[in-house]
């Protein structure tokens, strides 16, 4: 019989989670009634114990100074309505479950039950007068259906049932057809269905067909791998080797739309404008060439110093993270954690980043996933809750600082959020006497698939990423990491293992699983043979093409010298890390699957990397010009600086900042938020080595604003942006690098097209000219969302274009950091930069004024000029590096308004300002252009700094006060604002305060 | 005397080994990080060393409570080893995470064993808790501890308030009134939350992180050579880890390896064997 152990807080009023809850519920609108939270944590353990075992077993898991732990009894709480009991599904990870085995074991030196398993699960006892409807509304808040189960029992029922039923959320599989041939000769609409909706698993008991997935193939494909088997092969392919060409093949990992010839560039984006742009500023730099790796592994790498490499990538988690904001998050972090693990021979995270671009969370208009009110979608608030923890669960469980991220908010992120996070990683220049950055499997070595194991989470999710979301949209295709295992994988990989050369090779499983971390290894040697059934699994009964392209979580396969397997198998397990031998590399030119001896896949290695057919794709250029900008008021209204830095793109983060460990590894130095008040730092600075003075800034920027406006305009000033703060973080500019992530929408629309491709022309143009080369990158190409709305009425939502550049670059000596707020009392304020110019297009403030009334229009778009802006971001260089600078502040969003606001705010000094009058007032505050920075400089120095950058650039704009207040005038001395900085303080964090 | 050989443990999720053996080395000791595992594997070698460090971390995830896991896994395999290198003339420090491991070894509070046997007078038995945040989410902030007046800690002699960063999510001090009393009395408070000022924090947010009785965030044992908080003074070392550090270079001149506001603590770790 199995046993039920439930842990709680002997004095309730402990444990404050309970109450933090009934908040949160409380702001979702969904706890009318609701009084009270108490919160029990229960395990559930499957073997059948004798009481004295049970009674050790609580002694484990509960802290007798807090806890009571009941045994098979129920809980008697004296006031409670509903019990709300929330588990996990079968097979999904169960982290605090695994945990308390592992407890168990140690304890016992034995394995916990080896007749079954530990579960963990929770009990919400929910207080207060509800009725059923409201308990299971509430129920629903506290779990996502599509990985937990909800068990709800009012009082009474409880009373009656003496408690909660047991479940166990064992995984059952029933062994179905193991390798199926599939024929490819069918008519186009079977052949498109098949595509579509993936290979035909069985019949169901209605004699529907029932299909295992989306395969994301279009028909030129299947067309094109018919031809190789009936040509090539002579037989149809097996369902492994269909769906392994399904997941090389995705859009999430060829990225086929960047790849292909497109409008006139017949070469394609990525390689014209991406890499184009990288080749190109290599070649002009020659022997100051800061690039060591790019576009060729898992992360893009440049030189640290002499010793060290600083490797970078930023991928996104946008389709899992909309199905399962928490474990769709969790995942993606993790995740780019194993892009740094599988750079090179391995480098060592050092930094995580995100950015979150959400909907508004206050939107509480419901959307469905299929019609009649049936598969309600997440709201914005979920999904913002459930990806700010997997972010923290990820990050902060892997020891890896979190210092830079954002927030970024439009209505149409609310089909699809975006979800971005970012890994840097550090490793030696050369380990062992060979370059760290170079690795290569060899005929003969063996395959060795080491961390977590396989299981029936994350099956397509490569395929699936590459489709919009609809309601077929699988569940399997989400799953949790597990930050521990990984955690440990990691720390012998890459300060252990790695040193002493016990592998040739490694790279991370992530998208497509073993199919393509396999045979993306076996190029470097030119084949491949893997012993499925050799491969660990969670349970027992997965087919040969589930094991195969699985995407689950905390794997890395290597490329193993069988004179090292003993010695790096036993260095692993002594670490808790389970390491497999699964096959090995050959030279014979194909991949070859084998189960129980009998191959299942048996295909060429070209075909399966280069098979893909060639595409043309067509462009077109909108032809309506956006409206021009009409303003009702010459002067700002009254409140506009509380206002603004009240918007949800601009209010303070910090609550989600502080939620991330910034500190871990003892290095960061450039926290997320500045001076006393915390204000959000937009460009932060690590010390990635512990005895170097030598610092590493990053920073993200993006405009999904200006984009349907202007392309190029957007992504020349995204870059602008990023360059700039890094700048202004210290880094000379010859020591900056990019990274791109295009999430675009739509993308067989030939006017998507259009702006996708100006968009990458304008990353040409801008990199080369300030010589910031690209170093990696990633695409997602379709953030769409088809659904329905409550009336039942077809919605469609596509995010806004959206690039992000993040930066990297490197700071000579931390001791060049400025801050970003004023300082000292009549220090002088420049403005440094072009003038402003009439660019309200997509800007901020622009949205605020149209949602007063007070404007109307589309706008012009902020150009840069980077030729004419370069010698001029020389200038600013010097000047840093001679440390002449009181404090520096980049413009962005928000313009000079937002720029005053963040600069008398962080440290609470006061500042008088005067416009220069070019343009009228509300312009000048709200515009955006490029190319600017606030600074404010000692007044002994004032003169001379402001000669250094000349009068072209540099503006006097007012002087540094006592008084705690910000004083804007115009030129023609009318007061345009005038508020206490407390006041501006309280706006800025009003926004976010109950979050 | 000689310099001090320090045993920084790692493993199963624990992720400031390297920076706190850096904070050790950097002020005279010579660090050591050694799996948890490897000690296991040979627990003889534990005497070999002067100081035993618990670094920060999430050692399995805080899954089944913050340090619960491992010091279930530490307590059966070194329990003995443990309990002897703390009566021999050693120091042991732990650090967040290791703190919560500590208080789940009981290795703190450590009271010293009296004839009426209560409270505390079994070894390993658990006398406090550090459970959830009063505002139950991560924090990663910087606060102000104050050692407390009299307190025989040999980590803290003669150090003043001092500015470090938190970053917890079970960082909140509990303990049942009459521990807390006895506690208070032979003390055993080390470090308590205070504001700018130096002034308690009186269990306000944010100067008092976590909603800790009393202000606690560190309490040391009967002979005042074991400590555990919750603050990270590794991260604390250097005057390029505060964050006031942007400010200062504006205003004056510095170097990043400046002493920093948690220095102090090291330096006084070592010289409790070099004499100094």
């Amino acid at each position: 019989m199995p046993h039920r152990l439930e842990i709680f807080y002997r004095d309730s009023g402990l444990d404050t989670r309970g109450g933090a809850l009934a908040g949160r519920l409380g702001c979702l609108g969904a706890a009318a009634g609701l009084e009270a939270v108490y919160l029990s944590e229960v395990y559930t353990l499957e073997a059948d114990y004798a009481r004295a075992e049970l009674e050790a077993v609580a002694a484990l898991l509960a802290n007798p100074v807090v806890h009571d732990c009941l045994i098979d009894e129920p809980r008697r709480l004296p006031v409670f309505a509903w019990a709300v009991e929330v588990g996990f599904l079968p097979g999904v990870t169960d982290n605090v479950a695994h945990t308390a085995a592992e407890t168990i074991a140690d304890a016992w030196n034995r394995p916990a039950t080896p007749e079954g398993g530990v579960y963990s699960s929770r009990v919400y006892y929910l207080a207060g007068r509800l009725d059923e409807t409201a308990a299971r509304t509430l129920a629903g808040q506290l779990a996502n259906p599509l990985i937990q189960r909800i068990t709800v029992l009012s009082a009474a029922a409880y009373a009656a049932a003496g408690g909660l039923p047991t479940v166990i959320p064992r995984v059952r599989l029933d062994a179905g057809p193991m390798v199926t041939g599939v024929d490819l000769e069918l008519s186009p609409a079977e052949l498109a269905a098949l595509g579509r909706e993936g290979v035909l698993d069985h019949l169901d008991d209605a004699g529907r067909p029932v299909r295992r997935g989306p395969l994301a193939l279009e028909l030129d494909c299947l067309r094109a791998i018919a031809a190789y088997f009936r040509e090539i092969e002579g037989r149809n392919p097996t369902d492994v080797e269909l769906e392994s060409i399904a997941q090389t093949w995705s859009e999430h990992c060829k990225h086929t739309i960047f790849a292909a010839a497109i409008g006139d560039v017949a070469d394609g984006l990525y390689h014209r404008y991406i890499k184009g742009a990288t080749r190109e500023i290599r070649r002009r730099r020659g022997a100051g060439d800061i690039c060591v790796s790019v576009f060729v592994d898992n992360a893009g790498a440049i030189v640290f110093d002499d010793d060290y490499l600083i490797t970078d990538k930023v991928e996104t988690h946008n389709s899992p993270s909309a199905l399962d904001p928490f474990g769709g998050a969790i995942t993606g972090i993790v995740g780019v954690n194993r892009d740094a693990m599988g750079f090179g021979l391995g480098a060592k995270p050092v930094l995580n980043r995100y950015g979150f671009c959400f909907a508004d969370p206050r939107d509480d208009e419901p959307l469905f996933r299929s019609p009649g009110r049936e598969n309600r979608t997440l709201s914005p608030r979920q999904i913002m809750d459930g990806v700010i923890e997997g972010v923290r669960v990820g990050g902060n469980c892997s020891g890896i600082p979190t210092t830079q991220g954002f927030m970024y908010f439009h209505p149409r992120f609310k089909g699809k959020p975006l979800v971005f996070v970012g890994t840097l990683g550090f490793i030696p220049r050369e380990t062992a006497g060979r370059p760290s950055h170079e690795k290569a499997a060899m005929p003969g070595d063996l395959v060795v698939m080491t961390g977590g194991r396989v299981g029936l989470d994350g099956i397509h999710g490569a395929t699936f990423s590459s489709e919009a979301l609809t309601a077929g949209s699988p569940a399997t295709a989400v799953q949790i990491g597990d930050p521990i295992t990984q955690k440990k994988m990691s720390d012998c990989l890459v300060k252990e293992a790695r040193d002493r050369c016990l592998y040739r090779s490694i790279t991370d499983n992530g998208a497509g699983g073993l199919s393509c971390s396999v045979a993306e290894m076996a190029r470097e040697c030119g084949g491949c043979e893997v012993e499925l059934d050799r491969v660990p699994t969670k349970y027992p009964g997965m087919a040969p093409w589930q094991i195969w392209i699985s995407e689950s979580q905390e794997r890395m396969t290597l490329a193993v010298p069988p004179e090292k397997w003993d010695e790096l198998r036993d260095l692993l397990a002594s670490r808790g890390v389970e390491a497999t031998a699964i096959g090995r590399f050959t030279a014979a030119g194909r991949c070859r699957v084998l189960w129980e001896g009998r191959p299942v896949m048996d295909m060429e290695l070209d075909f399966l990397h280069h098979g893909l057919p060639a595409r043309h794709l067509l462009i077109r250029e909108p032809a309506a010009a956006p409206p021009p900008v009409e303003l009702d008021p010459t002067m700002p209204p009254v409140d506009l600086l509380p206002a603004l830095l009240g918007r949800l793109n601009l209010a303070s983060q910090a609550f989600v900042s502080t939620q991330y460990d910034y500190e871990v590894q003892g290095g960061t130095v450039v926290k997320p938020l500045a001076g006393h008040n915390g204000i959000d730092n937009f460009a932060t600075v690590i010390r990635p080595r512990l005895d170097s003075a030598r610092g590493v800034a990053v920073t993200q920027a993006l405009y999904p604003t200006y984009t349907e406006l202007d392309p190029y305009a957007m992504a020349a000033a995204t870059i602008d942006t990023a360059v700039r703060r890094l700048l202004a973080a210290g880094c000379p500019l010859e020591h900056i690098a990019l990274l791109d992530n295009f999430c675009w929408c739509s993308s067989t629309d030939p006017e998507r097209l259009w702006q996708l491709k100006e968009c990458a022309r304008a990353c040409y143009d801008t990199a080369v000219a300030f010589g910031a080369p690209f170093i990696s990158g990633k695409d997602s190409m379709f953030n769409d969302f088809s659904g329905f709305d409550a009336d039942g009425r077809p919605v469609r939502i596509s995010v806004p274009p959206t690039l992000l550049i993040s930066g990297l670059g490197v700071v000579p000596d931390v001791v060049r950091v400025r801050p970003p707020g004023f300082q000292r009392e009549e220090d002088e304020i420049f403005l440094c930069g072009p003038p402003a110019a009439e660019e309200l297009g997509g800007a901020e403030g622009f949205e605020l004024l149209k949602e007063r009334c007070l404007g109307r229009g589309a706008g012009t778009v902020p150009r840069v000029d980077s030729a004419r802006l370069l010698p001029f971001y020389r200038r600013m260089e010097t000047l840093l590096a001679d440390g002449r600078l009181r404090s520096i502040l980049p413009l962005a969003t928000g313009g000079l308004a937002a720029a005053l606001g963040l600069a008398v705010m962080a440290d609470g000094c006061g500042a008088r300002v005067c416009l220069t009058g070019k343009v009228a007032p509300g312009i000048e505050l709200l515009t955006e252009t490029m190319g600017r920075f606030l600074v404010s400089v000692a007044p002994a120095e004032a003169a001379a700094v402001m000669a250094e950058i000349g009068s072209e650039f540099a503006v006097r704009l007012g002087m540094v006060t006592g008084d705690a207040r910000l004083a804007v005038e115009s030129a023609a001395g009318d007061i345009v604002a005038d508020h206490a900085v407390v006041e501006l303080l309280a706006a800025y964090r009003a926004t976010f305060a109950g979050y | 005397m000689s310099i001090p050989l320090v045993l920084v443990l790692t493993g199963y999720g624990i992720n400031c080994e390297e920076e706190t053996a850096f904070a050790f080395e950097r002020c005279g000791a010579r660090a050591r990080v050694m799996h948890v595992n490897d000690l296991i594997a040979a627990p003889r070698r534990l005497a070999e060393y002067q100081v035993l460090v618990f670094p920060g971390g999430f050692s399995y995830g805080d899954d089944t409570g913050s340090g619960n896991a491992l010091a279930n896994k530490l307590g059966h395999a070194l329990g003995g080893e443990l309990q002897a290198f703390v009566a021999a003339d050693r120091l042991v420090l732990g650090i967040c995470n290791g703190f919560q491991v500590l208080v789940n070894l009981g290795l703190l509070p450590g009271f010293a064993v009296r004839a009426d046997g209560n409270p505390g007078a079994r070894a390993g038995a658990r006398l406090v808790a550090l459970i959830p945040n009063a505002r139950p989410r991560y924090e990663c902030r910087w606060v102000r501890v104050a050692p407390a007046a009299e307190c025989p800690c040999v980590f803290l002699r003669g150090m003043e308030p001092f500015a470090v960063p938190v970053a917890h999510g079970e960082g909140r001090f509990y303990a049942p009134p009459e521990v807390h009393a006895r506690l208070a009395a032979e003390r055993g408070i080390a470090l308590r939350y205070c504001d700018a000022a130096g002034v308690l924090a009186g269990g306000r947010f944010p100067a008092n992180p976590n909603g800790s009785l009393d202000d606690i965030a560190g309490i040391t044992d009967s002979t005042g050579r074991v400590l555990g908080l919750m603050p990270h003074p590794e991260r604390a070392l250097l005057a390029s880890h505060t964050p006031d550090w942007p400010r200062c270079r504006a205003l004056s001149p510095g170097r990043w390896d400046d002493p920093g506001p948690g220095r102090q603590l090291f330096v006084n770790a070592v010289t409790y064997f070099t004499g100094g």
